[in-house]
C-alpha cells in the first residue's frame, strides 16, 4: 500500500515521546523520599490514577459513543467535498440543515441532522500509516515504545467508576484495534462484542445452572483455599482478584442489563432505519447499552481504505454509515440522552486530494474532517477548511489548511466536553508523568 | 468387456483414494509423525501406573554430554561456582534488609516455572511420568536439559525476543516481515548462538529483509519514516534493549530533572539533547534501496535542537563510555563494536535484565529496560553480568544459572507471613500472572497427555496454534507490555469459564483430551483426580482435594461430566493462571 504522507525531517520541534512541562516529577525526587522506587512507584500510579470527580450529574452521567470508520474515509466524499474541481472526482454536494453548509450527496440521511452536531474540516496529523494512526486518533498520542496510552473510553470509565453489571466500556465489531485501558490498566480495556444479531460472546454457561454451582463452589471451597494457604497476605486484594473478578463474570452472566445488547428487543421499524448491517444494529445496539449504564461505545464501520475505486468503496461506506448516523442522533434526541452523550465519528486519516491511477485516493493525514455532536458540542458549527486546489507542497502540506488542530488538540476538546481536565497528570507505571491530553482546546465548537 | 474394465479402474481409482484418506487421517489423528515415541494406544494407560517402567523418552542430560558447546563452557564447577555466588548474594541481601527465606520449593513446582518461563506452558503428564523415573534430585536438571534443546523453547524465546526487538505491529506491508524475523531468533536461539553476535548482527544488517531477516531490525520502523530507516525509534530501541537505558525523553530536550544520567563512571552528568541525537546518527548510515535493501553508507543527520533557530549537523557519537567506541570503520560497524565491548557492561546488565524478567515473570529491578548508570545495580545483576561477559554472551549458561539459583527455587508458601517485600528482595517466589499465551498454552497442554510440541500431529499442532492466536485475541494481548502486574478481567474470566477453547480442551472426547483418556484408563477415582491435578496445575492433590472429589466422582451419574467439571474447576482456578 502505498501512502502519500510526507515527513517534514526534524522540522518541528514538538514532543514527541514526550514533553518538557510533562516532568514534575524526577526519579532521584522520588528515590529520595527514603523508600525503593517500586514500592513508590506503585503507590504514585495508584494515587495518580484514584478515580477523578467528574462534573457530571450522577444521575445523568456523561457518555461517548464512538463511530470509528476504520481504513481511512475520504473526507471528500463523506464531510468535506469539493465537486466540480481537478480533486472533487465524482462526488457531488448538497445542502444541509444548516444554511451554508454542504456535505456529500452520498450522506443524504445525515444531511437532515447537520444542525444537531457540529464538522471539523481541518483536522492533521503526523501518521500515515494504519496502526500508528489508528493508535494515535484513538489514544489522541503517537505510538510509544515505553507504555500504551489509555483510548477515550478507558479514560472516562476510569475518571468515574459508577457500577453497572455489564462492563462500560464495551468495542462493537472491533476488528483488531479495540479501545485500550493502556498505563490505566487491563480492566479499562473495551469488552468486545460482534455484530448484535449474534449472541454476547462468552456469556451463557455451557452446562446445566446446578453442575455450573457446584463447579463455582468447588473452585471456591476447595481449590483457591487450598491455594491462598501459606502465600502472600491478603493475596486476593493485593494481588489476584481472581474471586472478584470471577464474581463480577457471574454477576454479568446474570443481569437484566444483558438485555441491552439485544437489539430485537426494539420495534422493526426503529431497526430497519439504523440499516440492515451490523453497524447499524451496533449503533442501535450502543443506545441501549448508554441507557443500562456503559459509559463508552464503540462501533466499528471498515472498508474505506480505498486505494483503488474509490468512489464505489466510499459509496458503500456511506451507504451503511447514512442511515446508522442519522437514526443514532434522532434516537439520543427522542431517549432524552443527547446532551449527555458525546458522539464522535471519523476515522484514522483521510484521503488524497488527487486521484491516482487505479481510480483511488491513497492516505492524507493533512487535513481531514471528523464530526462531533451531542454533549458539550456546540450545534450547527463547522471549524477550519482545506482548499478545493490545495498546492500540495510535501515541504509544506498543511499550508492550505484554515484553523488546522492536531489529534492532541481534538483529544483535549473531547475531554472538556465530557468535563474532565484535559491536562489531568497520570503517574504512569514507568514513573513518567502523563498530561490526559497534550492539545489546546477548540473552544470555537464547544457549547 | 470394456464395461468391466471400466469398473475395474474406478474401483481401483476409489480404492487408492481411500487409502489416501485413511492414511491421511491417520497421520492428522493418531500422530504418526511423532517418530520414535510409543503410540497413542500402547502408552496412555502407562500414563495414570507409576509402577510401568518406560524408557524416557528424552533424556536432556545424554544430549547435554554429546553438545560440545557446553562441554566447552568446561560445564558444571563453572556453573555451580556461579550459582553458589549468586545465592550467596541474595542470602547477604536478605540479612542486610532482616528479611527471612522460604524454603525450597518442591521439585514438581521448580518444573513448572522452568516449562512457563522457557516454553511457555506447564508441563504435560506424559513428562512428569518420565521425570518421576529418575531419582528426584536429578528431576529438575534433567527437565532443564530437555527444555534447552526442545524446539518449543527456541520458538517461545524467540517470539518474546522478537517482541521486545521490533514490537507486535505490523510495521509496513511491503518491506517489513516480521515472521521471518522470528524465525531467524529461533535458529539463532536453536544453535545457541553467543547474544552479542546476533546484537552485531541486528546493528549492522544489510540487504534485502526477505533474504537477510535480520534486516527487518531495520525495515520494522519503515512505517514511520516514509520508507525508510527511522534513526529517532532505532536510537530509542537501541538505547532500551541493547544498553537497558531509557533516554526516550532527551529526543526533545536537555534532562533537567535527574531522570537521565549519562557521561562516564568516574564522571556522571545529565543527559542531553545531543546524547540521543547522536545516537541516532549512527543509524543514519543505514541506506535504503528497494533493490538491495538496506546498505552501509556514511552517516548524514541534521537535527535543529530545542531553542536553536537552525538545523546542525550531528555527527554520531556514543552517550557514555567515549573511549571504547572504535575510531575507524562505518557508523553501525562502530556502535555494534562499542555496544558489545566487554568493557561496557551495560550491554550485560540490559541482557540479564530480560532473561531474568522473561525466567520469573518479573524483572529483578523497577523496570525491566531502566538500569541507569548512576543507581547501583541489584547485586545478583552484577554477578550475571559478570559471567554473561566472561563466557561469550552464552544465553543457555544464563538461563541455567538463573534456573538453579536459590532466588528460583524457593518456594512461594512459606510459615511465615508473606508480605510484598519479600517477594521484591526474592525471600519467596512472587506470585505473577501468567501472560495470555502461556495460559493459552497451559490449558492446551493440560487438555493432552502428551506434550504438544514439533513431533505432535500436525492436527494438533494446527490445533494449538489457531487455538492460542484466537484465545489471545480476546483474552488481551499485552503487546509490549511485557511485564505489568495487572489483575485479571471481568472478560478474561467469561472466556476461561465458557469459552470456546475451554470448552473443547476438557470435554470427554475419548480421541483427543485428557478428560477422556482418564475416563477411559485411570483404574480407580484416586488416580483420575491425581492425573487431572497433575495434568493442569502440575501437583498432586492433598488428602482433602481427593476426598472432595472422589464424592463428587461416586455421586455423579455421569462419571464423564464429573471429570469434566473436575477439569473445569482446575483450569480456571487461579493457580492455573498464575505462576507460583
Amino acid at each position: 500500500m502505498s501512502t502519500q504522507t510526507t515527513r517534514w525531517p526534524n522540522q518541528p520541534n514538538k514532543p514527541r515521546l514526550c514533553d518538557v512541562r510533562s516532568h514534575l516529577l524526577s526519579r532521584r525526587t522520588l528515590l529520595s523520599a527514603g523508600t525503593s522506587g517500586w514500592m513508590l512507584s506503585s503507590i504514585a500510579h495508584a494515587l495518580s490514577t484514584s478515580t477523578e470527580s467528574t462534573q457530571s450529574d450522577p444521575a445523568k452521567p456523561k457518555n461517548v459513543i464512538v463511530l470509528w470508520l476504520e481504513g481511512g474515509p475520504s473526507q471528500l466524499e463523506t464531510f468535506d467535498p469539493h465537486p466540480g474541481g481537478i480533486y472533487g472526482g465524482d462526488t457531488k454536494s448538497i445542502e444541509t440543515t444548516v444554511s451554508g453548509l454542504q456535505i456529500s450527496d452520498l450522506l443524504p440521511q445525515t444531511a437532515e441532522i447537520m444542525h444537531h452536531a457540529s464538522l471539523i474540516r481541518s483536522v492533521t496529523c503526523k501518521e500515515g500509516d494504519h496502526e500508528r494512526a489508528i493508535y494515535n486518533l484513538k489514544s489522541g498520542y503517537r505510538p510509544d515504545p515505553t507504555l500504551t496510552h489509555p483510548s477515550i473510553g478507558a479514560i472516562l470509565c476510569q475518571a468515574d467508576q459508577s457500577g453497572a453489571d455489564i462492563p462500560r466500556h464495551i468495542s462493537i465489531v472491533p476488528n483488531n484495534t479495540p479501545g485500550r485501558g493502556g498505563f490505566l490498566g487491563a480492566k479499562h480495556d473495551a469488552f468486545k462484542v460482534n455484530d448484535p444479531a449474534s449472541p454476547v460472546p462468552d456469556i451463557n454457561r455451557p452446562v446445566s445452572e446446578s453442575r455450573y454451582e457446584r463447579r463455582i463452589h468447588d473452585l471456591y471451597s476447595i481449590v483457591e483455599t487450598e491455594f491462598k494457604r501459606g502465600r502472600l497476605q491478603k493475596m486476593e486484594r493485593d494481588r489476584t482478584l481472581h474471586q472478584s473478578a470471577t464474581d463480577a463474570a457471574l454477576k454479568m452472566m446474570s443481569s437484566d442489563q444483558l438485555d441491552a445488547f439485544d437489539v430485537t428487543k426494539e420495534s422493526i421499524q426503529l431497526r430497519e432505519s439504523f440499516g440492515d448491517s451490523p453497524f447499524g444494529r451496533g449503533c442501535l445496539a450502543a443506545v441501549r447499552l448508554i441507557e443500562s449504564g456503559a459509559r463508552c461505545v464503540e462501533v466499528t464501520l471498515g472498508g474505506w481504505d480505498s486505494h483503488i475505486t474509490n468512489h464505489r468503496l466510499q459509496s458503500a461506506g456511506c451507504k451503511t454509515l447514512d442511515p446508522a448516523l442519522a437514526s443514532l442522533v434522532n434516537l439520543l434526541k427522542e431517549r432524552e440522552l443527547f446532551e449527555s452523550t458525546l458522539l464522535v465519528c471519523g476515522g484514522e486519516f483521510g484521503r488524497t486530494p488527487n486521484i491516482n491511477p487505479a481510480e483511488g485516493r491513497d492516505h492524507w493525514p493533512h487535513g481531514f474532517s471528523l464530526l462531533l455532536a451531542g454533549c458539550g458540542i456546540r450545534q450547527g458549527t463547522v471549524h477550519g477548511a482545506t482548499a478545493a486546489k490545495p498546492k500540495l507542497d510535501p515541504n509544506k502540506p498543511i499550508v492550505d489548511i484554515e484553523n488546522p488542530v492536531t489529534i492532541e488538540d481534538v483529544h483535549a476538546t473531547l475531554y472538556t466536553a465530557l468535563g474532565l481536565d484535559p491536562h489531568h497528570e497520570y503517574q504512569t507505571p514507568i514513573g513518567r508523568p502523563i498530561k490526559r491530553s497534550e492539545g489546546k482546546v477548540i473552544k470555537e465548537i464547544l457549547s | 468387456m470394456q464395461r468391466l474394465q471400466q469398473f475395474a479402474i474406478s474401483i481401483a481409482r476409489w480404492t487408492w483414494f481411500g487409502i489416501l484418506l485413511l492414511l491421511a487421517f491417520g497421520y492428522l489423528a493418531s500422530g504418526l509423525s511423532t517418530g520414535s515415541r510409543p503410540s497413542l494406544s500402547q502408552s496412555i494407560d502407562s500414563f495414570f501406573d507409576k509402577s510401568v517402567t518406560q524408557t524416557p523418552i528424552r533424556v536432556g542430560a545424554d544430549q547435554q554430554a554429546t553438545d560440545p558447546k557446553d562441554q566447552a563452557n568446561s560445564g558444571q564447577t563453572s556453573i555451580e561456582h556461579a550459582v553458589a555466588s549468586v545465592n550467596q548474594a541474595r542470602n547477604k541481601h536478605l540479612n542486610s534488609l532482616d528479611l527471612q527465606s522460604a524454603e525450597t520449593a518442591n521439585w514438581l513446582t521448580i518444573c513448572r516455572r522452568l516449562s512457563l518461563s522457557l516454553v511457555g506452558s506447564g508441563l504435560s503428564l506424559e513428562e512428569i511420568r518420565d521425570l518421576e523415573r529418575y531419582p528426584e534430585g536429578e528431576r529438575e536438571r534433567r527437565h532443564l536439559q530437555n527444555l534447552l534443546h526442545d524446539s518449543r523453547y527456541h520458538q517461545y524465546w524467540a517470539e518474546r525476543w522478537t517482541r521486545y526487538l521490533v514490537g507486535t505491529d505490523g510495521g509496513q506491508f511491503i518491506a517489513y516481515r516480521r515472521r521471518r524475523f522470528r524465525i531467524w531468533l529461533t535458529e539463532q536461539l536453536s544453535e545457541n548462538r553467543p547474544y552479542d553476535e546476533i546484537i552485531t548482527d541486528l546493528i549492522t544488517a544489510e540487504g534485502l529483509w526477505t533474504d537477510r531477516a535480520e534486516v527487518n531490525f531495520y525495515t520494522a520502523t519503515f512505517d514511520s519514516n516514509d520508507g525508510k530507516a527511522d534513526p529517532i525509534r532505532l536510537a530509542a530501541k537501541t538505547s532500551r534493549v541493547f544498553l537497558g537505558l531509557r533516554i526516550d525523553c532527551l529526543q526533545c530536550h536537555d534532562d533537567f530533572l535527574g531522570n537521565v544520567n549519562l557521561g562516564d563512571a568516574n564522571e556522571i552528568r545529565e543527559g542531553k539533547q545531543t546524547d540521543f541525537h547522536q545516537l541516532a546518527a549512527f543509524f543514519t548510515g543505514a541506506k535504503t534501496n528497494f533493490l538491495q535493501g538496506i546498505k552501509s553508507g556514511t552517516a548524514d543527520y541534521r537535527y535543529q535542537y530545542l531553542d536553536e533557530d537552525k538545523e546542525t549537523e550531528v555527527e554520531p557519537n556514543v552517550p557514555f563510555h567515549t573511549d571504547l567506541i572504535p575510531e575507524q570503520g562505518d557508523p553501525r560497524s562502530r556502535l555494534a563494536a562499542w555496544i558489545t565491548h566487554p568493557e561496557n557492561q551495560q550491554t550485560a546488565r540490559a541482557t540479564v535484565s530480560h532473561v531474568w524478567a522473561i525466567i520469573f515473570g518479573r524483572p529483578i529491578s523497577e523496570s525491566v529496560d531502566n538500569l541507569p548508570l548512576d543507581q547501583p545495580s541489584h547485586p545478583i545483576l552484577n554477578i550475571l553480568a559478570e559471567d554473561l561477559i566472561k563466557n561469550g554472551f552464552d544465553l543457555r549458561r544464563l538461563i541455567t544459572i538463573i534456573t538453579r539459583s536459590d532466588a528460583f527455587r524457593i518456594s512461594s508458601r512459606a510459615d511465615f507471613p508473606i508480605t510484598k517485600k519479600h517477594e521484591a528482595h526474592l525471600g519467596v517466589f512472587p506470585l505473577v500472572r501468567l501472560r495470555p499465551e502461556q495460559v493459552a498454552g497451559s490449558i492446551i497442554q493440560s487438555s493432552r497427555i502428551k506434550k504438544t510440541d514439533r513431533e505432535s500431529s500436525l492436527f494438533l499442532q494446527f490445533q494449538k496454534l489457531t487455538g492460542i492466536n484466537e484465545f489471545v485475541q480476546r483474552y488481551g494481548d499485552q503487546g509490549e507490555d511485557e511485564f505489568d502486574l495487572e489483575s485479571v478481567t471481568i472478560t478474561q474470566r467469561l472466556l476461561m469459564m465458557n469459552g470456546k477453547m475451554m470448552r473443547e480442551s476438557i470435554e470427554s472426547n475419548p480421541v483427543l483430551n485428557t478428560s477422556g483418556h482418564l475416563g477411559m484408563f485411570a483404574e480407580d477415582d484416586q488416580m483420575v483426580i491425581e492425573s487431572a491435578y497433575l495434568s493442569t496445575i502440575n501437583r498432586y492433590p492433598t488428602p482433602d482435594e481427593v476426598t472432595q472429589f472422589s464424592n463428587r466422582l461416586s455421586e455423579s451419574t455421569n462419571r464423564g461430566d464429573a471429570i469434566e467439571d473436575l477439569m473445569w474447576v482446575l483450569t480456571n482456578s487461579s493457580e492455573m493462571a498464575w505462576n507460583h
